[in-house]
């Protein structure tokens, strides 16, 4: 595929004309807040926004000493190791077992796939709905178990449920891109390892694993987002950050911190945190692609 | 109103430093009706010549001159022109009826119009019964055809071929070889026709432009080029199997090549370094004589209706061709070579042209 | 597959039908429950099988008539917002982008290069991380609370542009040529050509749009302040105030199943486009 075109067309106005609508978007709703941003987490400002104070670095090292921001990296990191990881390995499980059903296939695959199409803000109200302390159903058959479930005042089951409303939500995606990457491995490397005596798990581990590699890192890249950003609306939705703050996610603490506490510097600060860190993800990623296109 | 003139044609890409010029002062003129064959190796410049006419291509030097006109600032559309491409172009989503009606459309050519010029070609063409299918449901033989229907429809001035037969399979080609000669006699529009077969050149060119290396080595009849090709080049190029050309000093009635001195039956137009060249059809066998050339016999090989032989004169290769009802000569016989002072090919050993 | 063992084809479907139950087991919880009433869900254990007031719970759902305490908007003019904004983010950001990638693949121009790389790093930069500035900047706009700050802040990315254009340059030179020699100009090519061959990846792209658009949370929370303009995947957590027994769950339920129909659809009904679209065109 050619990164360039050879041949294009002569017009010194019809390109300007054809990029504005675009460029005009982006200048005024991206680049124009993302300076504001910068500009922002280098003051402080009072809740009224009559006086600004321009303190430098100070937002960021109040941010590294707030031991409210640590925890929310904290809680951050493990709630995205857990929404990467355990969505990874139940929609590997399932793309490799739908891979080798013959028949059934396109069925299991429609019926999969439409979690896809739920808002976050949903999955978030129903899990909620499910794991209710007193009328859920799921809550209900856990206390039949001999479990007491309240997430309202354990953290340690708020954190599960938005993991599963998460992992739920995201198994779709995955699977998807899991069934494509193992439709595009080669049927006939499959056949001559089992020619060589290896059997279905030691073909799995050694031949389709290895060579899934690039989708898994792919996947695992736009997990880490998702869970980053998109389940604002889970956290929102199914525990308010709470209780108190245990599963308030980065992304939930700058909405806090901007529009409800009011701490402007403080939360375009961690805007800016968060800038560097997608972005950092991102190249990552595109770098890792880019040298891997020709597997 | 077709007549192309190409006046020290010239193609740079890049600026400065990093420039590359492929195209050095090419200069032709083609009268009006003609089919010319643009020939030579890959990367010799012929495709991009040939795009420099059509328009897509920018020209750095010279001037291109189509029924009269300048044209090196017009746009491919208002040059009168239409093309036909090596992978066909057909656009994927338009029926085969509306791939050739669509510069027409674009013309402002009246729909009653369009109708009666692509039944016209559909009909020369045969594909009549075609006509609403899309290109993924034609053969590749089948989306050729509508390629040319394409540019017939258009009535141009010139039709301009980039390598169209490269994609066939041989018989096919063969096939549309002889339909596009077809087409020029009852048509007789001007045709650029580029190549890198020499077969396709010989056997549909009026004339030919042998290229290399962005340059012009012969422009000529087919019998010109074969016959009396200008340079080791255009002999090498042209005719299958290849001149056989020999590397040596001449002097009188002597020419010394590595290991043998040959005995020549007229001498050569002058002395020196000179390469020989002999095609393998115009050595016969038989007495040894005073200028008959000793061929030590390597292999052969027999295509049925000729036989090939292969063998040393001295150092060198040579390749003769005789009849294949012959009893052949085995592997080790001495072959004595006799040939006509006028089938002797003679060439500066540096410059390589004819002398 | 290579060996035929039938005890591990058995084990396939298994799993996959878990996976399936798992799955479907949440909606299918909801949709029992908007078919019963706010009493008979809220006792423990709550009935396993659908109940007989479904018409009841969604027609006051739409209209938003029920007497719970949190929010009662009326869910039908919530599902008209979450509709028209799906609809015109999906289009919007096809158009804009089609244009865009024309542009950048087809043109050379002075400063095509920065512009692509400006569009690019949009990619990097979700809504959610700019979320503060944005909101000054469309509060600054008078664009609060209308259709256009609800649509146009979110057309700025550019995951549809990066796709278009890898697409195009997938489209052969020759096509091009073929054109110009046809007479066609840069505008009549992307019309007659470039468009149709497109229609694909255009297709799957307003999948993947409409659902981004239908699923918006966050940016709406912040840029509206009256109830007739919230989209409806917003409305439904307003409807929870908080405490289990308060609320209407039975209503809430309805206008969960009623938020997931239309993009649930959307994503059924096209998905040969979806799944081409999404996993040709990201990788």
């Amino acid at each position: 595929m050619a990164i360039e075109k050879r041949v294009w067309f002569k017009s010194w106005w019809l390109p300007w004309v054809l990029l504005a609508p675009q460029v005009a978007v982006i200048a005024v709703f991206f680049f124009w807040p993302a300076g504001l941003a910068l500009v922002q987490s280098l003051q402080q400002q009072d809740a009224f926004g009559t006086s600004v104070e321009w303190v430098g670095l100070d937002n960021f090292r109040r941010l590294w000493a707030d031991q409210s921001y640590l925890a929310s990296f904290k809680t951050t990191a493990l709630f995205s190791v857990l929404v990467a990881g355990l969505g990874l390995m139940i929609s590997l499980a399932l793309a490799v077992f739908a891979d080798r059903v013959l028949r059934g296939a396109a069925l299991y695959k429609t019926l999969l796939i439409w979690p896809y199409a739920v808002a976050p803000a949903v999955a978030g109200v129903l899990w909620l709905f499910m794991f209710a302390p007193s009328i859920g159903v799921v809550s209900f058959a856990l206390r039949q178990l001999g479990i007491e479930w309240n997430h309202l005042l354990n953290s340690g089951q708020a954190m599960t449920l938005i993991v599963f409303a998460a992992v739920w939500k995201q198994i779709s995606y995955n699977f998807l891109f899991f069934l494509a990457g193992l439709q595009s491995i080669p049927k006939s490397l499959i056949e001559a390892a089992a020619i060589d005596g290896a059997g279905p798990w030691r073909r799995f581990r050694t031949i389709v694993f290895p060579l899934l590699s690039p989708t898994t890192f792919f996947l695992l890249v736009i997990n880490v987002v998702y869970a980053f950003f998109d389940t604002f609306a889970i956290v929102d939705a199914a525990t308010d950050g709470g209780p108190g703050k245990d599963t308030a996610i980065l992304v939930y603490k700058v909405y806090y911190d901007g529009f409800k506490a009011l701490d402007l510097g403080g939360s375009a600060a961690q805007s800016v945190v968060l800038m560097v860190i997608v972005v950092a993800l991102t190249v990552v990623q595109f770098r890792y692609v880019e040298k891997k296109v020709n597997y | 109103m077709g007549a192309i003139s190409l006046k020290h044609v010239e193609k740079t890409y890049g600026r400065g430093q990093g420039s590359n010029k492929v195209i050095h002062g090419v200069s032709a003129e083609i009268t009006d009706g003609e089919f010319i064959v643009i020939v030579g190796p890959s990367g010799c410049g012929k495709s991009t010549l040939l795009r420099m006419v059509a328009g897509l291509e920018e020209i750095t030097g010279g001037e291109v001159h189509i029924g009269g006109r300048v044209v090196n600032r017009l746009e491919p559309a208002e040059r009168d022109i239409a093309m036909v491409f090596q992978n066909y172009a057909l656009y994927p989503h338009m029926s085969v009826y509306d791939n050739m009606a669509y510069g027409l459309k674009i013309a402002k050519v009246p729909k009653d119009e369009i109708e009666v010029r692509v039944q016209k070609a559909a009909k020369i063409l045969e594909l009549g019964a075609l006509l609403q299918r899309k290109p993924r449901q034609l053969s590749g033989g089948q989306r050729q055809r509508v390629a040319m229907g394409r540019a017939i429809v258009r009535q141009p001035a010139v039709f301009l071929f980039d390598e169209p037969l490269s994609n066939l399979d041989a018989k096919l080609r063969a096939q549309t070889r002889l339909e596009i000669q077809k087409l020029h006699q009852e048509l007789g529009v001007t045709s650029l026709f580029v190549t890198h077969d020499q077969v396709e050149a010989m056997t549909l060119a009026q004339r030919m432009i042998v290229m290399n290396g962005g340059r012009i080595e012969q422009i000529g009849t087919p019998e010109q080029v074969y016959g009396t090709p200008a340079s080791t080049f255009v002999a090498g190029f042209i005719g299958s199997p290849p001149m056989n050309l020999m590397n040596g000093q001449a002097e009188g009635g002597r020419f010394t090549i590595g290991g043998m001195t040959l005995a020549l039956p007229e001498a050569p137009p002058r002395a020196g370094a000179l390469t020989l060249g002999v095609r393998p059809e115009h050595a016969s066998f038989g007495e040894a004589s005073a200028t008959s050339w000793p061929l030590k016999v390597a292999m052969l090989e027999m295509l049925g209706a000729e036989r090939l032989v292969y063998g040393h004169l001295g150092d060198a290769m040579f390749t003769l061709r005789i009849d294949g009802t012959l009893t052949p000569p085995k592997a080790g016989d001495t072959l004595h070579l006799h040939v006509e002072p006028r089938h002797v090919h003679w060439f500066d050993a540096d410059s390589g042209k004819r002398v | 597959m290579v060996e035929n063992r039938p005890l591990a084809t058995a084990i396939s479907h298994l799993v996959l039908v878990l996976g399936v139950i798992v799955i479907a087991f949440p909606l299918y919880i909801t949709f029992v429950a908007s078919t019963h009433t706010a009493q008979d869900i809220v006792q423990v254990p709550m009935p396993l099988l659908p109940g007989p007031h479904l018409i009841d719970n969604y027609t006051a759902a739409i209209q938003g008539t029920s007497g719970s305490a949190a929010s009662t908007a009326p869910v039908g003019r919530m599902m008209t917002v979450s509709l028209l904004c799906a609809l015109v983010i999906a289009v919007g950001k096809i158009a804009i982008s089609l244009l865009s990638a024309f542009a950048i693949v087809y043109f050379r121009f002075p400063g095509r290069e920065f512009f692509f790389w400006a569009i690019f790093v949009t990619l990097m930069l979700p809504v959610e991380v700019r979320i503060g500035p944005t909101y000054q900047v469309v509060s600054d706009l008078g664009m609060l609370n209308s259709y256009a700050g609800l649509t146009v802040p979110l057309i700025a990315s550019a995951t549809a542009t990066f796709l278009f254009r890898q697409f195009f340059l997938t489209v052969p030179d020759e096509l091009v040529e073929a054109a110009r020699v046809d007479g066609a100009g840069p505008l009549r090519f992307f019309k007659d050509v470039l468009l149709p061959l497109s229609s694909t990846s255009i297709a799957a792209l307003f999948v993947i749009q409409f659902i981004y658009g239908w699923n918006q949370y966050l940016w709406p929370l912040l840029v509206t302040t009256s109830e007739d303009m919230y989209p409806v995947v917003m409305g439904i957590k307003r409807m929870i105030s908080g405490g289990d027994a308060a609320n209407d769950w039975n209503i809430v339920m309805a206008t969960a199943i009623l938020a997931m129909i239309p993009p649930a659809a959307v994503v059924i009904l096209m998905q040969k486009w979806f799944v081409k679209g999404l996993v040709d065109t990201e990788k």
